[in-house]
């Protein structure tokens, strides 16, 4: 069993409203509260209030900021926009992924939310490679909400008016009955909705405010894992780590233009081969035959029962009722179709690559219905 | 019909030299919505505290231990097709096998329903 964790500023909300507790990335964190195929399928149909305070909230600020990030994060920050959050990853010097992250341009400064898990490390790794001048805030005060799913437009804007003008990752300041609120439509589930940072002594308040809306419920740990792995979204400690590049990882897209071109990140050398020559193996969905779910740390195997890669997440997909995963496999095995051969709990299942997401993704993108 | 309970969770009601197997409603309200049930075929020979069936839910895989040596009367092919039933209704239609006791002696190292409560309150 795992240590007790530290408490967040919603842990007696969280029991009030029924919550199973259990110890997550060092927090004593909610991982149900009805049940989670229940939540899971209220966040699909309506829309789900998450607690993720854990997640580490940063200010990077100094003379040089955007250079200096630039020389951890591929991403072009020359030519980001105010208020547009953009996915992104610290890289280290083999191209291994530190954490993966989200980077928004805030007036004269940059605002990063990191994972819980590893945000101690990340501040570390960021301080020891930035420049005298460019400071890290760990903002502690900072809670963080996610409100998702195809009515939390709904539920928000009627607290919030203005909100539901904002589109799939763009950000702006607002207030929640009276508390600033910096607000931005992502999130982590595929579903259209909002991610808001509150001031932690107000977010009891703002919390049941939303709480209150008629399309809202709270929702779990335990559907956000179901939720974003329909969605094909990579969980850092689990898909992402170390140990895989950007290029493995299918995550292609946080290398933008220029900086693949041009470098100057770390591990640059390393993914400029891979994008030339293709990685070794790769990250892809599997959809598995049968019902019994594959999970992380099942093997991928040859005819030969060779261990030649592995499951990094899998579960039951609450909207197929069927059992889906994410795996690295042999480049020679990522194409859609490939059938492939898992060994889990002394059996051997088959899974076929699908292409990701495996539930489409809902959001509200600029331009977009 | 008398029913008893193992430290691992799983329930047994004995009549006469046959029983019934499942996992208790404690159990369930732990492992959460289930999604996936695998039970014995019948015939075959279990032995005690020795795996006997698998239960997943949408968090966690689990094994589900024979209380007791016998051999398997019947599987619940109705929790293989609707697996919630063992949420809904776990000490009844949610069970998970039927089978003949190889030796009732074994009946008396299980802890009574009393024992059991008291036990899942210590846990």
């Amino acid at each position: 069993m795992s240590e007790p964790g530290k408490t967040l500023p919603l842990d007696g909300w969280h029991r009030a409203k029924g919550a199973r507790m259990v110890p997550f990335a060092g927090y004593e964190m909610p991982i149900q509260y009805e049940g989670i195929l229940a939540e899971h399928k209220w966040t699909r149909e309506s829309a789900g209030l998450f607690d993720v305070s854990h997640m580490g909230q940063l200010i990077v600020a100094g003379a040089g900021v955007e250079k200096a990030l630039e020389a951890l994060l591929p991403a072009d920050l020359a030519i980001l926009r105010d208020s547009r959050p953009k996915y992104s990853l610290l890289l280290n010097e083999e191209g291994g992924i530190v954490d993966d992250l989200m980077v928004t341009r805030r007036g004269d400064h940059f605002y990063l939310v990191v994972n819980g898990a590893t945000k101690e490390g990340d501040i570390a790794h960021m301080e020891a490679r930035l420049p005298g001048g460019v400071v890290v805030d760990h903002m502690k005060e900072q809670a963080l909400l996610a409100l998702q799913g195809p009515k939390a437009v709904d539920a928000l804007a009627r607290l919030v008016p203005g909100v539901e003008e904002l589109t799939f990752m763009t950000a702006g300041l607002f207030a929640i009955d009276g508390v600033p609120a910096w607000i931005s439509r992502s999130g982590y589930t595929g579903e259209d909705g909002y991610e808001i940072s509150v001031p932690a002594a107000a977010v009891e308040r703002v919390a049941e405010r939303i709480a209150a809306e008629p399309e809202v419920r709270p929702i779990g740990l335990g559907a956000r894992d179901s939720l974003r792995l329909e969605a094909g979204l990579p969980l850092y400690g689990h898909d992402l780590g170390h140990d895989t590049t950007p290029v493995e990882a299918d995550l292609v897209f946080a290398l933008s233009k220029r900086r693949r071109a041009e470098g100057g990140f770390p591990g640059w050398h390393r993914i400029a081969k891979e994008l030339a020559d293709g990685p070794i193996r790769k990250r892809v969905g599997l959809a598995v035959e049968g019902r019994q779910p594959v999970r992380e740390g099942a093997m991928m195997v040859d005819s030969e029962g060779n261990e030649v890669g592995k499951v990094t997440s899998g579960g039951f997909s609450p909207s197929l009722e069927a059992p889906i995963a994410m795996a690295y496999v042999p480049l020679a095995y990522a194409a859609p179709g490939r059938r492939v051969s898992l060994a889990a709990r002394g059996r051997i299942f088959t899974g076929t690559v699908t292409p990701m997401p495996f539930v489409p993704h809902r959001y509200k993108r600029k331009g977009g219905a | 019909m008398t029913v008893y309970y193992t430290r691992e969770h799983e329930w047994i009601s004995v009549d006469g030299d046959t029983a019934t197997v499942g996992i208790t409603d404690f159990a369930q309200g732990q492992l959460g919505d289930v999604v996936f049930v695998e039970v014995p075929e019948a015939g075959r020979s279990l032995a005690k505290g020795g795996e006997a069936a698998v239960v997943e839910s949408v968090k966690a895989a689990s094994d589900v231990y024979s209380p007791v040596s016998g051999t398997v009367v019947e599987g619940n092919q109705a929790v293989v097709d609707e697996p919630s039933l063992v949420n809904t209704d776990p000490e009844g239609e949610g069970w998970f096998f039927k089978l003949t006791l190889a030796d009732n002696h074994e009946l008396s190292e299980l802890m009574s329903a009393d024992q059991y409560k008291s036990y899942c309150e210590e846990l």
